[in-house]
């Protein structure tokens, strides 16, 4: 356990340092928001029903953009190698680096999310599930796409495949999440799909580790 | 772990090579000959459906590209896995020649049910449907899995890397579907589904499970013939390669 | 578990690197207090060997035991016993050189307190300034500190050398002496095996 906060601690620090790094995904979540009225007819009928889903597309976008180079800087500088050699067990450097990052751009996220979905006329019922939800789904959405990461660390085109690799695998979060969100609008009861997330969040993250810890081995041989 | 004599065997390129050449005519046999057994009889013999039609002959060969395609992806899985943890040549082999047919039976799926919803729902495309989304996520699955080996230089890191997504994707392959499903119950599409109806009558069985069965025995076959060709290529330069081209030059 | 006398054995190695074999049948051993020096042109597998040895990389044939263990099979609180230091600094550009070093100390349980350390590096005077800002020779002296942060046993180096003044040399190896003569084992890939070389050394030549 305080292995984990080591390296949790030391990855929130480099993440302060890095601030400009910081702010990038949550504009791209800004600006991807933003274009979808600028894509769509923006009368009021029409936004209120892709509001549900819009914020949920937008976070799973600007989640690939912040968290597709999280090993990256590790294995060019080598740090990575050491913690391979090190005695901190990978899974736990692993679930510390994903958490580090999710603090840090994840939860910034659930603090725009409000402001946006209003905008987008999202009823107050609705917006009491989102984050919620967004708050259950964030986690696993992270390590989803620190499993993509992982597995394209080794390549210099990573950023083009990883989409492809994990946008399939982060479907089920997007269809509860989204269609929890549009229930609670709805005022219909949300309980079902907020579990599934709930199960989901506690699946990936007590599984995906290994899995990202397997992958970050082989890369880097 | 004590493994059986039968399982080392399995890891040696040459072996399997000599086996899978000797079973691939008969599955391919077999399965051509179920094929067009069941389709003839789809197509001709049964009766048409009596709410769609002839159009709903289609059920002869969608269904069964959709099933294919979900093996084939089982089949990735569980080779990948077993080539990951013992790590058996072989058995990465046989991932990497299952995911390319695995797609093409995908695809099929999606492009036969277009032909089936065409006259039937008036539509070749339905966003709404689960059955269309999960297809087109187990699409995407394979040429995710294809993508990411073509991305490694190295074999051998190719191999074990796409192993692991190979792995996490079958794992994800009944959440995904459930999700899917669970989704559809709250859609209200314009068109309700009638296919693949459970209570099918013997007469429109017997051809189904014909193809089924035909499918199965032709993904098998184009899969080993994959396969020899795949351990050619990566056993290149092997001495039993060598000597295998060279006994049978005439 | 401890043993006595550290041995590092390497019994028909074979090193693979993107496809092609760059080792093949490599075979020694190493007692406390052995050294290897592995010499060979650029690209001749130095690097990849020395990966192979560190655990990093499976050999392509062949087993490497250290202290009778099979690298793969070695756990993770003995992992400790094992410095690898490659021609990557492993240390993160935006922390300052004391918080690298302090991280790397915590990771293994060590305390931390590097001044002297840090003085005989002449590094005392850019303890407190990122990484980044350090030139080439500074960050590998950086680099080689951490091998003093915690006691290892097997101390494998690729070209530790490389950036450093002749002070620097001098002062690497001198630790290199003083790692043996306390009964550690060393592996270095070096271009000038002159430096280091000593009665009794093995010597591998790729």
């Amino acid at each position: 356990m305080d292995l984990f906060l080591i390296v949790l601690k030391r990855d929130l620090k480099l993440a302060f340092r890095r601030w400009s790094e910081l702010a990038n995904p949550l504009l791209f979540f800004m600006i991807v928001t933003a274009m979808f009225p600028l894509a769509l007819p923006p009368n009021t009928a029409q936004l209120q029903a892709l509001g549900a889903g819009i914020p949920w597309i937008a976070a799973l976008l600007s989640s690939l953009l912040a968290l597709e180079a999280l090993f990256r800087s590790d294995a060019e500088d080598g740090s990575m190698e050491q913690l391979l050699l090190s005695p901190a067990p990978l899974g736990s450097v692993v679930l510390a680096k994903v958490a580090a990052h999710w603090i840090v751009s994840g939860v910034p996220l659930l603090a725009l999310v409000p402001a946006v979905a209003l905008s987008f006329y999202l009823p107050v019922e609705a917006l009491a599930v989102l984050v919620p939800a967004l708050l259950l789904a964030t986690p696993t959405i992270s390590i989803l796409v620190a499993l993509g990461a992982a597995l394209t660390v080794s390549l210099k085109s990573g950023a083009s495949v990883i989409g492809l690799l994990v946008l399939p695998l982060c479907s089920p979060l997007l269809i509860f999440g989204a269609r929890a969100t549009d229930l609670a609008a709805n005022g219909e009861a949300t309980a079902g799909p907020l579990y599934l997330l709930a199960s989901l969040a506690v699946l990936s993250v007590s599984l995906g580790p290994i899995a990202i810890a397997a992958a970050l081995k082989v890369g880097l041989e | 772990m004590k493994l059986p004599v039968w399982f080392h065997k399995l890891g040696s390129p040459p072996y399997v090579y000599a086996l899978a050449g000797k079973l691939s005519p008969w599955l391919g046999a077999i399965g051509c000959t179920l094929i067009a057994v069941g389709v003839f009889w789809g197509l001709v013999i049964a009766p048409p459906d009596y709410l769609q039609g002839d159009a709903a002959r289609i059920i002869y060969i969608h269904p069964q590209t959709a099933y294919i395609g979900m093996q084939a992806y089982v089949v990735l899985a569980v080779a990948a896995g077993i080539g990951f943890i013992w790590r058996l040549k072989v058995a990465h082999a046989v991932a990497a020649s299952a995911a390319p047919i695995g797609a093409t039976f995908t695809f099929c799926a999606l492009a036969t049910g277009s032909i089936w919803g065409a006259p039937t729902w008036g539509t070749f495309w339905e966003w709404g449907d689960p059955r269309i989304m999960f297809e087109l996520l187990l699409l995407f699955l394979f040429l995710g899995y294809m993508a990411l080996r073509a991305a490694f230089d190295d074999r051998e890191k190719a191999d074990r890397v796409s192993a692991i997504l190979g792995v996490v994707g079958v794992v994800n392959v009944p959440i995904i579907h459930y999700s899917v499903l669970w989704w559809n119950t709250l859609h209200q599409g314009p068109t309700i589904m009638q296919l693949g109806a459970p209570s099918m009558t013997t007469d429109m069985l017997i051809p189904f499970l014909i193809t089924m069965f035909g499918f199965m025995f032709f993904f098998y076959w184009v899969l080993l013939d994959r396969l020899r060709a795949e351990i050619v290529e990566r056993e290149q330069g092997a001495r039993w390669l060598r000597e295998l081209l060279a006994g049978s030059r005439p | 578990m401890n043993h006595a006398v550290p041995v590092l054995v390497a019994r028909n190695v074979d090193v693979r690197r993107g496809g092609r074999c760059v080792v093949r049948g490599l075979s020694f051993g190493l007692g406390g207090g052995g050294l290897a020096l592995v010499v060979g042109p650029n690209g001749s597998g130095k690097t990849s060997l020395l990966r192979v040895l560190a655990g990093l990389a499976p050999c392509a044939g062949g087993e490497v035991t250290w202290n009778s263990v099979a690298l793969a099979r070695i756990p993770a609180e003995d992992r400790a016993d094992i410095a690898y230091r490659g021609h990557l600094d492993g240390l993160k550009k935006e922390l300052t050189v004391e918080e690298n070093l302090a991280f790397w100390a915590a990771l293994r349980r060590q305390r931390s307190g590097f001044d002297e350390l840090l003085a005989a590096l002449d590094l005392h005077g850019v303890a407190g300034r990122q990484v980044r800002f350090l030139s080439a020779g500074q960050r590998r002296r950086a680099a080689l500190a951490t091998l003093k942060v915690a006691p290892a046993r097997l101390w494998l180096l690729d070209e530790p050398m490389t950036n450093l003044d002749s002070a620097g040399r001098t002062l690497v190896a001198g630790w290199v002496s003083e790692h043996l003569a306390q009964g550690g084992v060393a592996v270095v890939a070096t271009h000038r095996p002159d430096e280091l070389a000593r009665p009794g050394a093995t010597l591998v030549e790729l």
